[in-house]
């Protein structure tokens, strides 16, 4: 099949779908790959470097349309490229089919395949495909990028000969994807960040990037992320005020906000408002990541940089990814390239569109004249996460209460066996003669000293010890020995024999235990 | 040499042997701990020769150190990795001396009791402890010889089936003959018949039938046990070794054999026991055989398994803070210990810090894996056990699992229906990557799947795990 990624029309869009590297790997799959001249330039791919990776640069978008069976491109089909999809184009771009409706019903009545990249299910098979998470990591990184841009002084806290600098501090909202990269980011800077998530599960994540866990006192059986696919879902209202009430609280403390919060299909909650922007300090900076879908904060413009009154910077720039167009395209590619691998599972360049694949079948939203979207409920769960039930921490009395009780067991166990040991004992000498209880009396003595000691062997040593004791198994060599003397000949065979296994083992045991642990030493 | 002497003799021998076991608590002190043992085992054989009841010396003397040098020989060319077969090879030859010991008691006493009361007075040593035998005693006395046997036989076979699946020799899959555990039970009856029937009768034949039958069950046992379970056994048939000698110690009169067999004996059954119980499974179990039934459908693997070559893993070593490595059997058969301490050498260098994590049953022998690395010259304050490691992973960078597999499997904790769920595991999944070197994509030595290859921070670095770690040397300097 061929593969073609014309140049991105919209404006501002610095992407590309496909990359020299990415090309390399796809002609692996037995495709051959097509590109647009100067599809890569604002990502840093010369057309030079594409045709050094085999790649076919074509002149016109026209032709590059005409030419590929596989259409991979960024951003959603304008009108004109919605035209040119006709029943052999396959098109595997971001879609929002949800946002998008019309233009899916229409591309779908000419018979093209559309696979959505923004439809890709959230399972672990396809996280390699999962092109929202990928860009959305570079938005968080930008974000705080793009914040310090704006933001006059340090993130980390430094104590210099010209004075004291106080670390910045960061409240990242909203811990998915985006979030996370963006508490990374500005932890690894150095500031001291703070995060907040309506998903009371993610708190160990975020701690787990070095940020502390903004904790809302509210008892609310939040609904289970893992079931709506990892995603947030809406909140109730007393949720809501009680924490925007918690944001107020820390607003004057603030220096740089970054606002993530999504709820897919629905316009971004407002949760950064009027009145917290004028609490911050002059100089604070928000950056707010759901631009594109109305924006977090209130005085949010997208696509825009607006200072407030009291001179906080908010930015409202919708193309984080853009920005960073050579990283975004490379693991954008790299998406793609996972993607076109699982429809030719083959490898030999024939597309194999398997729609019982759970993958497939949810990324793809037309197909064969049809509109498939929304797709199926997944045949394989989502990510697996029961929610754990909370552990009681125990009281002081408790806590005693079991340790005596723990303590009475180990005591009873210990009489009771001490009894049982004593009866056998005595019923044992009740009709044992005397030279055997003689011996007896040994035996239990060496067997109770052989518990006592062992225990504490450390583990280590379990080989050696193993050895050792097989070495001075060799004891039986004492027995041989008073035998060997005997008058019969069968006897001082059988003996024989015995004393020089026993010889055997006694040097082979000692020598292999000497040898092992000769070798253990100290750093 | 008077008794009284020699008696002197084997109290100094038993303490010796005491401390020579309590010094095995600490490395350093170990080292000493062998002397003890050394010193106790010399004074005791030469109080032997020489006190009363000895004879033909000269015989033994030659004896021993013809099979002195034999030992030596073996135990200086053996390599660290054939340890278990080694152990449970000498282990054979103490279960056969006890059985030997124990039918020249019964040979001894025949001879004994045809003898007239003027032959009795002259007689000396052993001979002559048994001629001063009353009834009761001799009846004690045989069913304490018999014991001997018995468990010596069990010893016996049990311990070469043992050394033929270490060794590779002998299938290490758990086989057993049809009809199961109701054979040994059987075997088990009729040696306990045999016995009584000896008890009455004093001849020879029901004392073959009970050998037979216990050479039967220790051949039966072991071969139902699988490779997997080898260290269990291996301490298991090490234990039965010393019960062995303290029953023939019983019937010989001899205190040191009685001190000595109760020691080995026990110290076996504890290290079996604390082996099981880092399993999470009961005794009986392993030593009936086998895993414990599944109770239900083992949860699903979902995803796949990632690989990664040898360029992957040296960039994220390059990049790591903290590493730990999780060896496991499979580093023994590759012998791969020497390119893993020279990785190690090598990370800890550039300042990075490498620590092993040891499960408790890693390997095929307790310990197998900490001999390995000391013979490697891995320091033994960077080899961390599971219970001082595991709380670690998080904040590790990369894991390293070099060969195991079952000690490695999140299955024990997520899945209640796992034939291993309860086990403790190196819990290596939670830190940010894992790197698995395993030889191919098959499941490991019980033949369960283990999740944790399909987990999206693992990647699977394929290859006899020697030579993907001579690739990666290459390209760590």
């Amino acid at each position: 099949m061929k593969i073609g990624t014309p140049k991105e029309i919209s404006e501002g869009e610095g992407r590309v779908a496909m990359t020299p590297e990415s090309a390399v790997a796809l002609q692996k799959l037995g495709h051959e790959c097509l590109i647009e001249a100067g599809a890569g330039i604002y990502a840093g791919f010369s057309d030079a470097a594409y045709e050094e990776a085999g790649v076919v640069v074509v002149k016109t978008a026209a032709a590059l349309w005409k030419g590929a069976d596989i259409i991979a491109k960024v951003r959603p089909p304008n009108a004109t490229e919605a035209k040119r999809l006709n029943k052999d184009k396959t098109l595997i771009s971001f879609f929002y089919p949800a946002q998008n409706e019309a233009q899916m019903v229409k591309v779908g009545g000419q018979g093209a395949t559309v696979i959505a990249m923004d439809m890709v299910p959230r399972i672990s098979r396809a996280q390699k495909m999962d092109a929202l998470s990928s860009m959305a990591n570079i938005a968080g990184y930008r974000a705080v990028i793009e914040a310090g841009n704006h933001f006059g002084r340090f993130f980390t806290g430094q104590i210099t000969a010209a004075g004291k600098v106080p670390p910045a501090k960061v409240l990242v909202i909203g811990a998915g994807v985006a979030g996370l990269a963006a508490i990374g980011t500005a932890t690894s800077l150095g500031a001291m960040t703070y995060a907040f998530d309506v998903r009371p599960e993610v708190a160990e994540q975020i701690e787990s990037m070095g940020a502390e866990f903004v904790f809302l006192d509210f008892d609310e059986s939040q609904q289970d992320g893992a079931e709506t696919g990892g995603y947030a879902a809406p909140s109730s209202p007393e949720f809501r005020e009680k924490q925007l009430e918690k944001f107020r609280e820390l607003a004057p403390d603030i220096d740089i906000v970054i606002t993530t919060a999504l709820i897919p299909g629905r316009d971004a909650p407002k949760l950064w408002l009027a009145d917290m922007v004028a609490a911050m300090k002059p100089g604070s900076v928000v950056v707010d990541l759901a631009a594109e879908r109305g924006g977090n904060c209130d005085l949010t413009v997208a696509d825009e940089k607006v200072v407030s009154d009291n001179g906080v910077t908010v930015v409202g720039y919708k193309d984080y990814p853009s920005r960073m167009a050579a990283q975004s395209s490379t693991l954008y590619a790299t998406n793609i390239r996972h993607m076109l691998a699982d429809l030719t599972p083959d490898k030999d360049g024939l597309i194999n569109h398997d729609m019982e694949d759970d993958v497939i079948r949810g990324a793809t939203v037309t197909h064969d004249g049809k509109v498939t979207f929304p797709p199926p409920p997944l045949k394989v769960q989502a990510i697996a996460a029961k929610p754990k039930e909370k552990e009681v921490e125990k009281t002081r009395q408790e806590l005693q209460a079991e340790e005596i009780a723990a303590f009475k067991l180990q005591t009873r166990n210990q009489v009771t066996m001490l009894a049982i040991g004593g009866a056998i004992m005595l019923l044992v000498g009740a009709y044992a003669p005397a030279s055997f209880m003689q011996h007896f009396i040994v035996f239990v003595l060496s067997v109770f000293v052989g518990f006592q000691v062992i225990w504490n062997v450390s583990h280590s040593l379990h080989t050696p010890l193993m050895a050792v004791t097989n070495a001075i198994s060799s004891i039986i060599i004492l027995g041989a020995i008073l035998q060997i003397g005997s008058g019969s000949v069968l006897v001082i065979v059988l003996a024989a024999i015995s004393v020089f296994f026993a010889g055997v083992n006694i040097f082979g045991g000692f020598l292999v235990t000497r040898r092992m642990l000769a070798m253990f030493q100290k750093s | 040499m008077e008794l009284g002497f020699t008696t002197a003799v084997y109290i100094v021998a038993a303490v010796l042997f005491i401390l020579s076991l309590g010094g095995l608590s600490g490395q350093e002190s170990a080292k000493r701990a062998v002397w003890y043992g050394i010193f106790g085992m010399a004074l005791a054989v030469l109080a032997t020769l020489i006190g009363p009841g000895g004879g033909l010396w000269l015989l033994s003397a030659v004896l021993i150190g013809a099979g002195g040098l034999i030992g030596y020989q073996l135990a200086s060319k053996v390599e660290m990795t054939q340890m278990p077969e080694l152990v449970a090879g000498m282990h054979a030859l103490v279960g056969l001396a006890a059985v030997f010991v124990g039918f020249n008691a019964h040979f001894e006493l025949g001879n004994v009791a045809a003898m007239d009361d003027l032959a009795k007075r002259a007689l000396e040593g052993f001979a002559a402890l048994l001629a001063k035998k009353s009834p009761v005693e001799i009846n004690i006395l045989r069913v304490e010889a018999s014991l001997g046997i018995w468990i010596g036989a069990v010893t016996f076979t049990g311990s070469v089936i043992a050394y033929g699946k270490l060794a590779g020799k002998v299938t290490s899959a758990a086989t057993k003959l049809p009809g199961g555990h109701i054979l040994n039970a059987a075997a088990a009856a009729v040696s306990l018949l045999a016995l009584i029937g000896y008890l009455n009768s004093g001849g020879i034949v029901p004392l073959v039938v009970l050998t037979v039958m216990a050479l039967f069950i220790g051949y039966h046992l072991i071969m139902g046990i699988g490779g997997a379970d080898m260290p269990v056994v291996v301490s298991m048939l090490n234990s039965y070794s010393g019960w062995a000698a303290a029953a023939i110690g019983f019937s010989l009169g001899n205190d040191l054999l009685i001190v000595v067999g109760a020691l080995v004996g026990s110290s076996g059954a504890i290290l079996s026991y604390i082996m099981c119980k880092a399993m999470n499974r009961s005794f009986v179990s392993v030593i009936l055989g086998g895993f414990g039934g599944a109770t239900g459908p083992q949860m699903k693997v979902e995803g796949e398994q990632v690989a990664i070559d040898a360029d992957g893993v040296a960039t994220a070593l390059e990049e790591a803070d903290s590493v730990i490595i999780i060896p496991g059997y499979g580093m023994a058969v590759a012998q791969a210990q020497q390119n893993v301490a020279e990785l190690t050498r090598r990370l800890r260098a550039k300042g990075k810090e490498v620590r092993f994590a040891i499960h408790p049953v890693a390997g095929r022998l307790p310990g197998h894996m900490n001999v390995l690395l000391a013979e490697a010259k891995v320091p033994y304050d960077i080899v961390l056990e599971m219970d001082e490691i595991n709380d670690d992973f998080p904040e590790t960078d990369v894991s390293i699992v070099i060969g195991s597999n079952d000690i490695v499997n999140p299955a024990a904790q997520d899945d209640p229906n796992s034939p291993i769920a309860g086990m403790p595991v190196l819990e290596c999944w939670k830190s940010k990557q894992v790197f698995v070197s395993k030889r191919g994509q098959g499941t490991g030595y019980s033949g369960i799947e283990n999740p944790l290859f399909f987990k999206e921070n693992t990647r699977m670095f394929y290859g006899d795990a020697k030579a993907s770690l001579d690739k990666l040397l290459t390209m760590i300097t």
